[in-house]
């Protein structure tokens, strides 16, 4: 498949008025990404579909990254498509886009109309990540219960409070046991002996 | 102080007759052919059925009878992993199961949340919601540790009295056979434990230093 500046060159001309940047993994995956705008992802990923030099007939995961906001720069939560083409073997084109975090704005365009593997990725992403998809056929919680209000893999999710007890509280572990029991217990059998000397 | 004498007792059953009090033979009965319900949730259930497989041969004990229905079965092993939205279903399985009916947790998982503890999805041991009568810790654990929990089980259910005053829960008709079921709520479960099935443990570093020089 062509370099990765040859591919946004591409679907650029393919599809009109896009906005598309590449985004420059770290070196350990080596992937280079195509960030889309929002209003031309469905149409730039229609475009990789049908068009014979790519025919990318396969999405083989979607899912979710949250970016909390960073100094003055507004977070935002990406969505990841990873496209593959079984009929030509070559692959991946990395999709992403990005909406804002806040849950009211946080919608992207569903590419589940394209490629049907995407309904259960869509949903979960939806549920752990709190993204809606504009256009899915069925956008419910997949893997917490649907009375849940949550989005468990957002950075600024709060676990409930039904930590109770822990033998060996240490680190993070005992923080939380001081924060919960309001108290910091004895961590040694040592310092409880001395206290209790005293 | 034992019923009958037991030089007799050994002299009949040279003869084939065997002299022994009702409650031994109930109990043999019953500890004899424990039935447990087929049901796995996560990677210990591959243990479970290795168990009950010709290898480690569960049939030995007489609990290689899984039934598929909870209303046939004696035991349930919580055998992996119990999701916070798995629990009420675990939950209501073994409130359907008729008395005398135990329970065997079965893992680090089914005891304690296990290496999914700090999470925010898995329940943190089933005993907050059933009573459980062998933990088997493991991760997870071997056929023979599940073996060993069937024995300890089986001595617990030998040991039972059939005596007023003395008997298990399950003779009285007014014992709860059934526990309550939690629901689903906005963050978790409601309630997040059954306080009348499980109060978290007190060890020597939840003592407070004000506590000890009180003391």
């Amino acid at each position: 498949m062509e370099a990765i500046e040859k591919i946004k060159e591409i679907a650029a001309q393919g599809v009109a008025g896009a906005q598309i940047e590449i985004i420059n993994s770290t070196p350990a995956a080596q992937q280079p990404a195509l960030l889309v705008d929002r209003e031309h992802v469905y149409a730039v990923a229609k475009f990789f579909k049908e068009d014979p030099r790519f025919q990318m007939d396969f999405c083989s995961c979607v899912t979710g990254v949250d970016y909390l906001p960073k100094g003055d720069k507004p977070g935002f939560i990406e969505v990841v498509y990873h496209l593959y083409s079984v009929a030509q073997k070559h692959g991946p084109i990395v999709l992403k886009v990005r909406a804002p975090r806040e849950l009211e704005q946080c919608h992207v365009p569903s590419l589940t109309p394209l490629w049907r593997g995407c309904e259960f990725q869509e949903r979960e992403a939806f549920d752990l990540y709190g993204v809606k998809f504009d256009g899915h056929p069925d956008l419910r919680r997949i893997l917490m219960w649907d009375e849940f209000t949550d989005h468990p893999m957002r950075k600024d999710y709060a676990p409930p409070a039904d930590y109770e007890w822990e033998p060996t509280p240490h680190d993070e572990t005992l923080q939380r046991a001081a924060e919960m029991h309001g108290v910091i217990p004895p961590t040694s059998m040592a310092e409880l002996e001395k206290a209790k000397k005293k | 102080m034992p019923i009958i004498d037991e030089g007799l007792k050994s002299e009949l059953q040279k003869h084939g007759i065997f002299v022994l009090p009702i409650e031994q033979l109930y109990n043999w009965g019953r500890k004899s052919s424990i039935w447990p319900l087929q049901f796995g949730l996560a990677c210990c259930a591959i243990e479970m059925i290795a168990s009950a497989a010709s290898r480690y041969d569960l049939a030995r004990f007489g609990a290689e009878v899984f039934r598929a229905t909870p209303r046939q079965a004696d035991l349930m092993i919580v055998a992996g992993t119990v999701t916070k939205k798995m629990a009420p279903q675990v939950v209501r399985l073994y409130n359907q199961m008729p008395e005398p009916k135990y329970c065997i947790a079965m893992g680090a998982c089914a005891i304690s949340g296990g290496p999914f503890k700090d999470g925010y999805n898995v329940l943190k041991g089933i005993d907050r919601y059933i009573p459980v009568d062998v933990h088997i810790p493991g991760c997870p654990p071997r056929p023979e540790a599940l073996i060993h929990a069937i024995m300890t089980l089986q001595r617990k259910i030998a040991a039972q009295d059939l005596e007023k005053g003395r008997r298990p829960r399950w003779y009285d008709k007014d014992a709860p056979s059934e526990f309550a079921i939690p629901s689903y709520g906005d963050h978790d479960l409601e309630p997040p434990a059954n306080a009348e099935v499980w109060q978290p443990p007190r060890n020597y570093r939840d003592v407070t230093l004000e506590e000890v020089k009180k003391s």
